[in-house]
């Protein structure tokens, strides 16, 4: 293979692989690892202790403490935020982080403070999530932040460990994998719908391995919300980041965010932005195809995210299912589900709709939530909770009057945190109860043990609210009024 | 990490066979939110039996175990290998480890040897017969001695020249401290600063 001056292959490179060669601080021969180094490194309260405790016991610093930042939210109670916490290894967590945030000098978002909120939430709208970065968290959906054109993915506690001592990882690099969406979505057709369908059909492992490159006209078309809902949940294909090319789009979003580049760093860093796209003749490991055109609001039928069709489809035959393995998934997720073969899915009634989580609880989501619900009323019997994803999303929220058509509606209007995505703090699903969620995770007990979670948009999850059963704005009877 | 050349220590004899990482520190132990102090949670389930091993007076201040074979199966947790280092273990020889334990074993500068059944018959003979007795093992030489008894112990050489030399995986990459250095030096000034430069 031919190389330039810089060792940099001098072939057809695709966006992750530009970023990738741009933080290579050593490569590795032999096989070795490379050694990559991390632009941004996001921590929290759950997988951050034993990485200080780390540092401690060998007495080594944080290298970089103007490259990480930290925030509370996978423990944080969403009511009375004033109160100490009650669940004890909740308070643990989060007192350990506070505590070790002080002795180190990392700065903190703790619960109350403005910029408090859920830590895929926070990057982005504080303007340090950026193109052509690399972003490191001990959490999974660090995926998210790829929709900038970051290389972004989750580490384990011993790998963030190794980032606050080194602020580098050594990574052997991925595959990448193409997924390409042409066409334009109708109507009530969401980032999220696209992702869950992307997921059916790929496998909730069919990622394994990859960076997974969301490109296309449908994807050019998304907000940069919409970008984020969609790497958020590459993750769930079992894939280590998603990505997004840069484009016009996403420099609007981040420019007069609080940390976005300014003024010569700005230009220059646009410049070298526009430069990250993958280049004609790249060569992708595989490729998918979807046509944008097809795509209807999804929902998921079982305990894994793949497991999803189409609202207006019906619950599948487990023995439709050719693969053994996946049948005798479907089997074990339609039990513990409650569903029979065959059920419309809009028959399905929830107790349950929880809109939130860092897949969905941005303002536009907020936005997209209110716009069905206005003036409309809640299902009787159905718990409504809608949690914003940041303090500072709540008070944009509120300044816009938002909360006043929750509240109005019959929703609970939450404080910040990760709240009903994971069974971690107080609000939880009761054993059997069924919830159509914006999360991203349907397993078994994630939202509380027992619980059962339908996997949907913002549009899906609050028609869902106003019918008491699975529904899409389309189904529901016209106001004399329109919303927005 | 510590620098890990020979150690000697009094040997202990874990007379069983499959230990998995449940039992070597269960599950319960795992919300601690510390990377240390874990000595009180190594097998505590057995250590509540006044007859085992590790509480027999002869073997207190133990640092060298010897297990039967199949040491560290289970679930992947980190943990165990904490468990036996603030215990006081620096060495756990066995005719086989589970490879995730041997890995994160090494990571965390405790030394796995394995050694052939009929040496493990041998040294357990030896340490029952007069409990306490010391061993010492050289690294270097990949052998444990113990009275008159010297027997080899396999372990690769990557992972043994990483202990010899003290190294985890922080370590190892400070080695490259310069080229990190050098990196910094020439990243551009957009790149995302969540502090205001010091
Ligand atoms: S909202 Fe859910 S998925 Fe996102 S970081 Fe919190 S717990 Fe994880």
């Amino acid at each position: 293979m031919s190389t330039t001056d810089s060792g940099i292959p001098d072939r057809p490179r695709t966006l992750a692989e530009k970023v990738w060669d741009d933080h290579l601080v050593v490569k590795g021969e032999n096989g070795e690892p490379d050694l990559i180094y991390i632009d941004l490194h996001l921590v929290h309260e759950v997988t951050s202790p034993q990485a200080f405790d780390g540092l401690r016991a060998e007495g080594r610093p944080l290298r970089r403490l103007d490259l990480t930042i930290a925030t509370e939210d996978h423990n944080t109670p969403t009511l009375e935020i004033d109160k100490p916490i009650a669940d004890l290894t909740s308070r643990t967590q989060i007192d350990t982080l506070r505590r070790n945030a002080e002795e180190f000098g990392v700065r903190l978002h703790s619960l109350g403070d403005k910029e408090q909120g859920i830590v895929h939430v926070v990057g982005p709208q504080l303007g340090l999530t950026m193109p052509g970065i690399t972003v490191v968290c001990g959490d999974s959906h660090t995926s998210t932040h790829g929709a900038f054109g970051a290389m972004a993915f989750g580490i384990g506690t011993s790998e963030v460990e190794h980032v606050m001592a080194t602020q580098t990882l050594p990574l052997k690099p991925f595959k990448t994998m193409a997924i390409t969406v042409e066409g334009e979505l109708k109507p009530g057709v969401t980032a999220k719908d696209v992702i869950l369908a992307i997921i059916a059909e790929i496998g909730a492992n069919g990622g394994q391995g990859y960076v997974l490159e969301f490109r296309g006209s449908a994807i050019r078309s998304l907000s940069m919300e919409g970008r984020m809902t969609m790497c958020n949940m590459s993750i769930e294909a079992g894939a280590r980041a998603g990505m997004i090319a840069p484009d016009e789009t996403t420099f609007a979003y981040v420019q007069g965010k609080p940390h976005a580049p300014q003024g010569q760093d700005w230009d220059d860093a646009v410049a070298y932005w526009r430069t990250l796209p993958s280049d004609e003749g790249a060569v992708y490991d595989a490729e998918v195809f979807l046509d944008a055109n097809q795509l209807e609001p999804f929902v998921t039928w079982g305990t894994n995210p793949g497991q999803g069709v189409s609202l207006s489809d019906i619950v599948p035959d487990p023995a439709s299912f050719t693969d053994p393995n996946e049948r005798a998934a479907a089997e074990r997720a339609l039990e513990y589900m409650d569903l029979a073969a065959g059920t419309p899915l809009k028959d399905v009634a929830v107790d349950a709709v929880f809109m939130g989580s860092c897949t969905n609880s941005r303002i536009e989501d907020l936005r997209a939530f209110a716009s069905v619900i206005e003036g409309r009323t809640k299902a009787e019997g159905v718990r409504v909770m809608v949690v914003p994803g940041s303090a500072r999303v709540r008070l944009e929220a509120e300044a816009e009057g938002l909360d006043k058509i929750f509240t109005e509606f019959g929703a609970e209007w939450r404080f910040a945190g990760c709240s009903m995505c994971l069974g971690m703090n107080p609000d939880q699903l009761a054993p059997g109860e069924r919830c159509a969620s914006t999360s991203n995770r349907n397993f078994e007990g994630r939202q509380g043990k027992g619980g059962r979670t339908h996997l949907v948009s913002p549009l899906v999850a609050a028609a869902t609210a106003v019918v008491g059963r699975l529904a899409s704005p389309s189904d529901l009877p016209a106001l004399e009024k329109v919303g927005a | 990490m510590e620098k890990f050349t020979t150690h000697t220590g009094i040997a202990a004899p874990l007379q069983r066979s499959a230990v998995d990482t449940d039992q070597i520190i269960p599950a319960v132990y795992l919300k601690r939110v510390t990377k240390t102090g874990f000595d009180d949670a190594l097998f505590a389930s057995w250590r509540q039996d006044p007859d085992f091993v590790l509480n027999q007076p002869a073997y207190q201040g133990a640092s060298i175990l010897v297990a039967g074979p199949d040491f560290g199966t289970g679930s992947s947790r980190e943990h165990a290998v904490w468990a036996l280092r603030d215990f006081g273990f620096r060495v756990v020889l066995s005719p086989r480890f589970a490879d995730i334990f041997r890995g994160n074993a090494g990571k965390q500068g405790l030394v796995t040897g394995v050694i052939s059944e009929a040496d493990l018959e041998a040294i357990w003979a030896a340490i029952t017969a007069d409990p306490g007795i010391r061993m010492t093992v050289d690294l270097e030489a990949r052998t444990a001695t113990v009275g008159d008894l010297e027997i080899a112990f396999d372990i690769d050489d990557y992972t043994r020249w990483r202990l010899l030399e003290g190294l985890d995986d922080i370590g190892l990459t400070l080695r490259n401290e310069d080229k990190i250095a050098q990196f910094e030096a020439r990243r551009e000034a957009w790149r995302p600063r969540t502090l205001p430069v010091r």
